[in-house]
């Protein structure tokens, strides 16, 4: 089976002065290639170190996680700012647009960064197509609303084709009707270009529409609801 | 991302924030422009005080009466109660021999003093010089109107005066038309003869405020000595520039001989313009010096000011950085990408300033020109490429630490921070 994600007994621990914090507590499971999972959790149940880990901004304490084919854990910075920057896009709940660009700006960046010289334009402007925002690609994330400027967010995270998309709320700062579209544009996305899709997310109704939902409770698996190929250890997990 | 991109984006950043990057810009301005233009300053007094010490002659040599170490000024004048054999007539015939000293080309003794000129109840003091017919050769002195003392008033002890153009001036309200007027020195008659051509004032004191008569007309009537035959200094002209150190060791051996002092211990002094001009370049580069620390400071303080801004900044935009580096930059395209920023401001900051010390180095020379002092500040290509560097390195010094601060920031941090 093809996996763009295997991670084996993932632990973060963070250090605060003397104590010792265990994030996550010894996580494994693996994503398929085109699924669309969830991950859900009460807050502070090592969500957002998962997802953090999982999108290589942050380094496991210890364990194994492969992404894509790559060994990602014993990885320097720049190293994993490479990996980020062709293997993952990430959408945050805050849009996370810089003003000063215009929307072909903002999903120009990735780009950039990847070191491509020609092209970009092109690029950008058909990951904008796909958002259907063709028509705003020159205006600033002021001028746009909510919606239009997740949409944004959503082409920057796709221009690079990554392995996975990593959505941390993607609609916790719109109302329903919006936040229903945006879900309907990353399914959609899914389903048109197999796109991998993991959601970070606290609504019911959004893990509903995924595939398959992993569930989190004090840095560990949920091992009586997480349809998670391996559950998480017995381990007692201290979490703050 | 290359440097090009870097720069512009650099730019743009920089726009978002007008009055913020304008007041940093602002500081790298004065303290450039402050550098140009003490520089120029500094460069335009010694310009100056060379162009004036050239002006006194070509590869001229003083022979003084006194040693070196005779103490104070050497050819002070005469009366003195040490030993020294004063200069003579005699003296400045030996050097004026062409087979002891074949690298003098002229020679002109003189008399100085001071004196009042009156002419139709105007008064002026003035210097009164003995000169004899070499004098304006050997000098560099150009005759305005009339001429100047020719040997047949040197030898009739004629009652007639060369005016310098400030003396004219003085006395008849004009420097033109005033040949054939008689004018009193000391109460005598003299008729003038001539007028020289001016050439502003200079390190030793205003040139055109001096009344030439012939020396033996000075001799015996004006500037009285001890001594028969004494001449306060003796202006010798080499024949080039080369020969004058030769011109010098010359005129040493025949006035050893002549006073019969061992080497080592002359009872005269020879003084050359290169000697003049090294000692004001060393006082010139001082004042350089000095003037441009101070302006120094102030960009150093310009610069302590993109830091500041640059810091404020990173902490601004944690978010941003933090974004950027979850969309794949490394740490080296934050850094870059910080770097051009100040190193952006700097540079505005430069350019600016050079046009704005160049502004002040105009304004300082026409002040100068205004009001008739021979100064005019130089912008040399040297203070430019200083100063650009320098603004340069200050971007790029004072830049360092807070791009590296934002490039070494944890991307979870940096997203995380509000």
């Amino acid at each position: 089976m093809d996996f763009v994600i295997k991670a084996r007994d993932l632990k973060k621990i963070y250090k605060m002065g003397e104590v010792e914090v265990e994030a996550l507590g010894g996580v494994s499971f693996t994503i398929e290639r085109g699924e669309v999972v969830a991950i859900m959790g009460p807050s502070g149940s090592g969500k957002s170190t998962l997802m953090n880990t999982l999108g290589c901004l942050d380094r496991p304490s210890s364990g194994e996680y492969i992404l894509d084919g790559e060994s990602v854990a014993s990885l320097n910075d720049d190293q994993l700012a490479s990996i980020r920057n062709r293997k993952v896009g990430f959408i945050f709940q805050s849009f996370n647009l810089l003003s000063r660009l215009t929307a072909i700006g903002n999903v120009e960046l990735p780009l950039r960064y990847a070191g491509m010289l020609e092209g970009r334009r092109e690029r950008a402007k058909s990951a904008l197509e796909a958002v259907s925002l063709a028509d705003r690609m020159t205006h600033r994330p002021y001028e746009l609303s909510g919606g239009q400027q997740q949409r944004v967010a959503i082409a920057r995270a796709l221009v690079n084709d990554p392995a996975i998309i990593m959505a941390d709320e993607p609609t916790g700062n719109l109302d329903s009707k919006v936040g229903k579209e945006i879900m309907n544009l990353l399914l959609n996305l899914n389903r048109e270009r197999g796109t991998t899709l993991l959601i970070v997310t606290h609504d019911p109704m959004i893990a509903e529409q995924t595939q398959r939902v992993i569930r989190l409770r004090d840095g560990l698996l949920d091992p009586d609801v997480s349809g998670a190929a391996g559950s998480g250890k017995a381990a007692a997990g201290e979490k703050k | 991302m290359n440097v090009t991109q870097a720069l512009l984006e650099a730019l743009e950043s920089l726009n978002g924030n007008k009055l913020r990057s304008g007041l940093t810009v602002l500081g790298i301005v004065i303290g450039v422009a402050a550098v140009i233009a003490m520089l120029a300053v500094g460069r335009g007094a010694e310009a100056s005080i060379t162009g004036s010490i050239t002006s006194i002659g070509t590869n001229l040599l003083f022979v003084f009466s006194g040693g070196m170490e005779g103490g104070g000024r050497p050819g002070g004048g005469g009366g003195s109660g040490n030993n020294d054999r004063p200069l003579t007539l005699a003296d400045a015939e030996a050097i004026a021999d062409p087979f002891a000293a074949p690298s003098v080309q002229a020679v002109a003794p003189a008399l100085q003093g001071s004196g009042t000129v009156t002419f139709n109840g105007e008064n002026a003091s003035t210097t009164i010089s003995g000169v004899t017919s070499e004098h304006a050769l050997v000098r560099n002195m150009e005759i305005a109107e009339g001429e100047f003392i020719n040997d047949e008033q040197m030898l009739g002890r004629m009652s007639v005066v060369v005016l310098g153009p400030e003396t004219a001036d003085n006395l008849f309200g004009h420097h033109d038309g005033v040949v054939g007027e008689t004018i009193r020195i000391e109460g005598q008659p003299f008729r003038v003869i001539g007028v020289l051509v001016s050439k502003g004032g200079g390190a030793f004191g205003s040139e055109d405020d001096a009344a030439y008569v012939p020396f033996s007309t000075a001799q015996a009537r004006l500037i009285r000595r001890n001594s028969r035959d004494r001449v306060d200094v003796i202006f010798v002209q080499a024949v080039s520039a080369d020969l004058v150190p030769q011109a010098a060791d010359e005129i040493s051996n025949i006035l050893r001989q002549r006073h019969r002092t061992p080497i080592g211990d002359d009872d005269f002094t020879v003084f050359t313009q290169q000697d003049f001009l090294s000692t004001f370049a060393t006082i010139t580069g001082i004042l350089t010096i000095f003037l441009g620390g101070i302006a120094g400071i102030s960009l150093l303080v310009g610069g302590i000011g993109i830091m500041n801004i640059m810091l404020v900044s990173v902490t601004e935009r944690t978010r941003e950085i933090g974004l950027r580096k979850a969309l794949g930059a490394r740490k080296r395209d934050i850094l870059t990408q910080f770097l051009a920023e100040s190193s952006m401001l700097s540079l505005i900051g430069g350019i600016i300033g050079i046009l704005f010390g160049w502004l002040i180095a105009f304004i300082v020379g026409q002040i100068a020109a205004a009001t008739n002092t021979m100064f005019s500040p130089l912008v040399g290509i040297d203070a430019i490429l200083l100063a650009t560097g320098f603004s340069a390195a200050i971007g790029l010094f004072f830049g360092i630490y807070p791009a590296s601060r934002a490039a070494n920031l944890e991307p979870v941090e940096a997203l995380r921070y509000e």
